[in-house]
């Protein structure tokens, strides 16, 4: 067992949970944010898909990797705008639709990248990594943790920008109000829709950037169905960070690490199925909630359309 | 009676509320012409005029359904006239949003408050203020905050969550809330439905102190008294029309009584109004006759504790006894715990400790359905939250607390036919006005459904009945059909339990009346005369 | 009752109306992509239709494939009724898949062949009943949102299945992992001459079950009440707790059998990492039906169809066959835009 603790299991284990984190930690972002607005995102899975596709697309034809983490994000918006537009103005439910947006990206990016790509399966260079200068000599941590791809530094800062606005900005108390109690947002003068708008779209641009960075840096080359439930896996982070930015860290790395701890112990020679540590946050999850299950503390009005004056 | 008038402003105070007080205090500050608002079916709002002045308030008197809440919910923003116009300071302005209306200084504080109760009193104070992107100044709040709170005479922790603050304070926080942006104009949509009577004073006062300050506000109520005690003008509407008003010079001056006659003929002209109050004639009912002899005991709750949801009172230490033949009224302001008696005596929850017997047997353990064939009946206040299911038909909402009884299923198997058949005898028994027992609940009025939840209710020879708030929300004829009904049951023996906010309404249907507050029964008093004013008195006990 | 029989008449005709139209706007939609792609729609639907109905073999798949997703379609539509969100029928499907492919091969044995998959079916199901306890326990006292223990439970269901096929199931010979096979003869019989398992006949009687439980009965109508408005079912005095467990748990019992159906009728065996991903692309199927159980039924045999006849000229005209998936996921939005404009009459808002 001391095998656990050598230089080689954990830094494999870190860097590669960082690396599975990272999309997660994306996503699990805006649909913290969107969740917060009173929307429930669904589809985030598809929008993964989606980012995950156009940027390989850009970083392919451009050979940049900034530019491609960019188009991710775009599409991402794009797509979320289907939410916008058939939940937030139309009032739809939020569930179907976002079912619908998950199929409709599955089959879309597969098609797409089937006529296009299927017979020249084309990879991009590995993108380049920054180590932070001095902490990156650090044992264990500082190859695993202090030499990523930027835009992982971007993603914690994102992190805590969206704690600051969330609690010490007028748009951030505009969104929690917009999730708890959309008529009383309506009555102090700002448009519910409107806010529910940006919401949505800022989980459209998180998961778009995850399913870029899935495709553009973690893997570099786009597969179909490649997220693998990652959307999913990033709502129930978002659903138990309870508002609480900071958390969604926490929850990534969690249910990254357990993404990685089967090849890191493969590494040292231990032969585990990947079966049994896939479901070990979920199981941890699904028994924190038996314990500790409370009255639910999601935002009221979540995936509740708001129609004034009507209670 | 409060002072009439315009008072002058104090300039201490005017600049410490940030009021723009350069001109003169009496004149018209907000002007509505020719308002007209329409909805499918009904015109809520039939060519309304109404002047607002700088220091008066003014009284908008009318009962349910007459359109007030409609007109304010125009000059907020909420909803956009489709005829008609709107002159602040004699400039035509269009109010196309609540935040349109909040930027012409029109304040509102609504009748279901308008607070996020996760968020605390500040936050909630600082919602939708400036631009969406701005840092929120904690310390400029604060400052504000506590200028308020003496203006108003009130003091909370402005740290303190919305949850958990009492109703009479989360209306303080409503009004700070109306006026944090400097309004000028403050409109209150029937302000006293959650008041104790001591905080309708404190009420009175601050409204007296900011319309000292140059201040115009709107008081809308369907209560008479009110309207006389808190305006120095007044208007009346009646069925979405404007029927007359009393111009401050003809309101100073005059007693509460001359008033009153003065404004019911403006609302009936001369002929005698043939329902008995198309507004609340405060006091103006003669206390019902004593009934005979005492029934016995057929419901009754002996120290019930319930802790209940975060948001709620609970109940502590609640007991009550219900005798056959009686009308027991449950007078409080509104969440004081009588949602949870009702609940507990329905058998919707189960109380952490005590019991509720019916007759001798220990009731306690039964559930809604057991309860209900022992002859005990649950009228619901929330008709179309709880009390129906507003896409099923009217048929099947006239059976949905009997599924899988017979006649109606046997075997598990529906039998339509039979529920059909009952239904439509229920619509006409109680004159539910439907196109046919297969429409949609949601598309009945609010009166109908009622008529309809009655008409489920009190099928079936019961027992002891609870009415929760039975005529809330409803116009005046089918209250009046409630109250008969209610009158009706208790003379033919039922038990009935009636609980309102309106102390007028148990004063005529009552025989006792039990007073909650926080989540205590603080005492029982006899409808004698003299009892109004004991309840009030209660209302407020520890 | 001639009233009640015409406004019922007319609804029925209103829903069916709103039912085609997307399926309609979604075929001209997924064949403008197609044209896109340098491709002829018409050919793609004419080889769809040929191989999936008209041909004798596609048609028999299609009714074969009918089996599982009808079955998932019932269980669905039970759940929904309540307004529970059971997002995890993958997790239920495959652990339903699993233990009857790890068990009717040894059980067959003792049992013989009838005995064995009156058994495993059974055995399925209640895997899949237990399999929803937690989330409905959670939703059920505790308020915890179903859509997210339903979809965490799924992804520990589809691990634990394949912990299973790896582990205890796992049979000697090398490979892939996979379970032992279930004899052809011990399988589900075949309806005549023809390849169609009986399978097909379950999922029939289990969804008529579902519209007759849910259309005529008491159960039926609590669950439709529990669902439409819990407050009301609540102060009708419904136990809405106990409903929701049950409906829970007959939910994932359907879902699992429709697993157990799919092993005992076409594969005999379980091979790790199997997942047909059925769960997601039922939901949109029972959505068009507005949870009506024969719609659902008509749109999972049109659904078998697309599907069946789609793989086939997928394959023939080279694209992906993944394209089925944007063809159901846009039926499903512009279900939702259809919905959107039938019912944006005006409605009556209280005055006063």
């Amino acid at each position: 067992m001391e095998d656990l603790f050598t230089e080689t299991f954990l830094t494999a284990l870190i860097a590669g949970g960082v690396l599975a984190a990272v999309p997660l930690l994306f996503a699990s972002l805006g649909e913290m944010v969107s969740e917060q607005a009173g929307v429930l995102n669904v589809g985030l899975e598809g929008m993964m898909l989606a980012g995950a596709y156009g940027g390989f697309v850009v970083a392919l034809e451009t050979d940049s990797t900034w530019l491609g983490l960019g188009a991710g994000m775009l599409v991402g918006a794009l797509v979320s705008l289907v939410m916008v537009v058939l939940c937030v103005r139309m009032k739809l439910d939020q569930i179907v639709i976002g079912i619908g947006i998950v199929l409709v990206a599955e089959g879309l990016t597969s098609l797409l990248f089937d006529a296009r790509y299927a017979a020249s399966r084309p990879r991009l260079p590995a993108a380049s990594e920054w180590a932070v200068p001095g902490l990156s000599e650090l044992p264990v941590v500082g190859k695993s943790i202090f030499m990523q791809h930027p835009i992982v530094y971007v993603g914690v800062g994102l992190v805590i920008a969206a704690h600051f606005v969330l609690r010490r900005t007028s748009a951030g108390l505009s969104l929690r109000a917009a999730g708890e109690k959309p008529a009383a947002l309506d009555a102090a003068g700002v448009d519910v829709d409107r806010t529910r708008t940006w919401a949505t779209i800022v989980a459209g641009l998180g998961a778009g950037l995850g399913g870029a960075y899935l495709s553009v840096i973690a893997a570099g080359t786009f597969t179909p169905f490649m997220t693998q439930g990652q959307g999913f896996i990033a709502i129930v982070i978002a659903m138990l960070a309870r508002g609480t930015a900071p958390w969604t860290i926490v929850g990534s790395l969690l249910f990254g690490m357990s993404l990685s701890v089967a090849t890191a112990l493969q590494l040292i020679g231990v032969q585990i199925s990947t079966d049994y540590v896939q479901m070990l946050p979920f199981i941890a999850v699904i028994v924190v909630l038996v314990l500790f299950a409370r009255r639910s503390y999601l935002p009221s009005a979540l995936a509740l359309p708001y129609v004034r004056g009507e209670r | 009676m409060a002072a009439r008038g315009p008072t002058a402003p104090e300039p201490a105070f005017a600049s410490r509320l940030g009021l723009d007080l350069q001109q003169s205090t009496n004149h018209c500050l907000v002007a509505l012409r020719g308002i007209t608002k329409s909805f499918p079916g009904v015109v809520a709002n039939d060519r309304i005029d109404l002047d607002v002045h700088a220091g008066e308030v003014h009284a908008l008197l009318g009962e349910n359904g007459a359109g007030k809440s409609t007109l304010i919910s125009i000059l907020a923003g909420m909803y956009r006239p489709d005829e008609g116009e709107i002159l602040i300071e004699g400039r035509a302005q269009e109010i196309d949003s609540p935040r349109a209306a909040i930027e012409l200084g029109i304040g509102t504080v609504y009748q279901h408050l308008t607070l996020v109760p996760t968020l605390s009193v500040l936050e909630n104070l600082m919602l939708g203020i400036g631009s969406q992107g701005a840092r929120l100044d904690l310390g400029a709040a604060r400052d504000r905050f506590d200028e308020l709170a003496k203006v108003l005479g009130v003091s909370f922790d402005p740290d303190a969550t919305v949850a958990g603050l009492a109703l009479g304070q989360r209306q303080q926080v409503e009004i700070m809330k109306a006026l944090w942006r400097r309004s000028r104009v403050l409109v209150l949509d029937e302000p006293t439905s959650m008041l104790t009577p001591q905080d309708y004073d404190e009420l009175r006062h601050y409204l007296e102190r900011l319309k000292g300050q140059g201040l115009a506000i709107v008081l809308i109520t369907h209560k008479l008294h009110e309207a006389i005690e808190m305006g120095d003008r007044v208007s009346i509407l009646r069925s979405g029309r404007k029927v007359g008003s009393l111009e401050p010079d003809a309101v100073a001056g005059r007693s509460a009584d001359e008033l009153r006659g003065q404004i019911v003929r403006i609302m009936f002209g001369d002929e005698t109004p043939e329902v008995e109050s198309a507004v609340e004639l405060s006091g103006a009912e003669a206390p019902r006759e004593a009934r005979p002899a005492r029934g016995p005991v057929v419901l009754s709750v002996t120290d019930v504790e319930l802790a209940g949801d975060p948001q709620e009172v609970g109940l502590r230490g609640v007991s009550l006894e219900l005798h056959a033949g009686e009308v027991t009224g449950i007078a409080g302001v509104d969440g004081n715990g009588q949602r949870e008696l009702a609940e507990v005596i329905a058998g919707q929850r189960r109380p952490d400790s005590g019991n509720v017997f019916l007759g001798d047997e220990d009731a306690t353990r039964l559930g809604v359905a057991e309860r209900q064939q022992r002859g005990l009946r649950y009228v619901t206040d929330d008709r179309l939250g709880e009390g129906t299911v507003a896409g099923f038909d009217v048929a099947m909402n006239s059976v949905l607390k009997r599924i899988g009884e017979a006649p109606f299923w046997s075997h598990g198997r529906v039998n339509r036919a039979e529920i059909d058949r009952y239904a439509n005898q229920l619509v006409e028994d109680y004159d539910v006005r439907t196109p046919d027992v297969y429409a949609r609940v949601a598309t009945l009025s609010g009166g109908n459904i009622q008529k309809l939840v009655l008409a489920r209710e009190l099928a079936f020879s019961p027992k002891v009945v609870v009415f929760n708030k039975p005529t809330h929300g409803l116009d005046v004829r089918t209250a009046e059909f409630v109250r008969d009904t209610i009158t009706r049951l208790a003379s033919e023996g039922v038990a009935a339990l009636v609980i309102s906010t309106e102390i007028d309404e148990l004063i005529t249907l009552c025989d006792r009346i039990a007073v909650m507050s926080r989540g205590v029964v603080t005492g029982v008093v006899d409808n004698a005369p003299g009892a109004e004013e004991r309840v009030g008195e209660l209302m407020v006990a520890r | 009752m001639s009233a009640r029989a015409s406004s019922v008449a007319a609804r029925a005709a209103e829903a069916v109306a709103a039912s085609l139209v997307p399926a309609i706007l979604a075929l001209v939609a997924t064949g403008l992509l197609l044209v896109i792609l340098g491709h002829d729609p018409l050919e793609f639907y004419g080889d769809m239709l040929d191989r999936g109905l008209l041909e004798w073999p596609g048609f028999q798949e299609s009714v074969i494939r009918m089996a599982p997703l009808l079955l998932i379609a019932a269980g669905l539509i039970v759940a929904f009724r309540a307004n529970l969100w059971n997002l995890g029928a993958d997790g239920q499907f495959l652990l339903g898949a699993a233990f009857a492919a790890g068990l009717a091969p040894t059980l067959v044995d003792t049992l013989g062949a009838t005995l064995t998959l009156v058994a495993v079916m059974a055995i399925a199901a209640v895997v899949g009943a237990l399999w929803t306890v937690i989330p409905a326990v959670l939703r059920a006292w505790y308020g915890v949102n179903e859509i997210i223990t339903t979809l965490m439970m799924s992804f520990i269901g589809i691990a634990v299945a394949n912990v299973l096929v790896k582990g205890p199931f796992r049979t000697d010979t090398g490979g892939v992992a996979r379970t032992d096979t279930l004899p052809l003869d011990d399988r589900l019989p075949l309806l005549g001459d023809t390849q169609i398992n009986a399978g097909i006949i379950i999922a029939v009687l289990a969804i008529l079950a579902v519209h007759l439980v849910m259309t005529r009965t008491s159960v039926g109508l609590r669950l439709r009440v529990l669902g439409e408005n819990p407050r009301a079912a609540q102060h009708a005095g419904l136990h809405t707790g106990r409903l929701t467990v049950c409906a829970f748990m007959a939910s994932g019992a359907l879902i699992a059998l429709a697993g157990a159906v799919e092993i005992l009728g076409i594969w005999g065996s379980f091979r790790a990492d199997f997942n047909p991903s059925f769960g997601l692309i039922v939901i949109p199927l029972v959505f068009l039906a507005r949870l009506h159980a024969i719609g659902s039924a008509l749109f999972v045999a049109a659904f078998a169809v697309i599907q069946i006849g789609g793989e086939s000229a997928a394959r023939k005209s080279e694209v992906s066959s993944d394209i089925l998936l944007a063809l159901v996921g846009l039926m499903l939005l512009f279900m939702a835009v259809t919905e959107y404009l039938r019912t944006r009459r005006p409605t009556a808002v209280g005055a006063g």
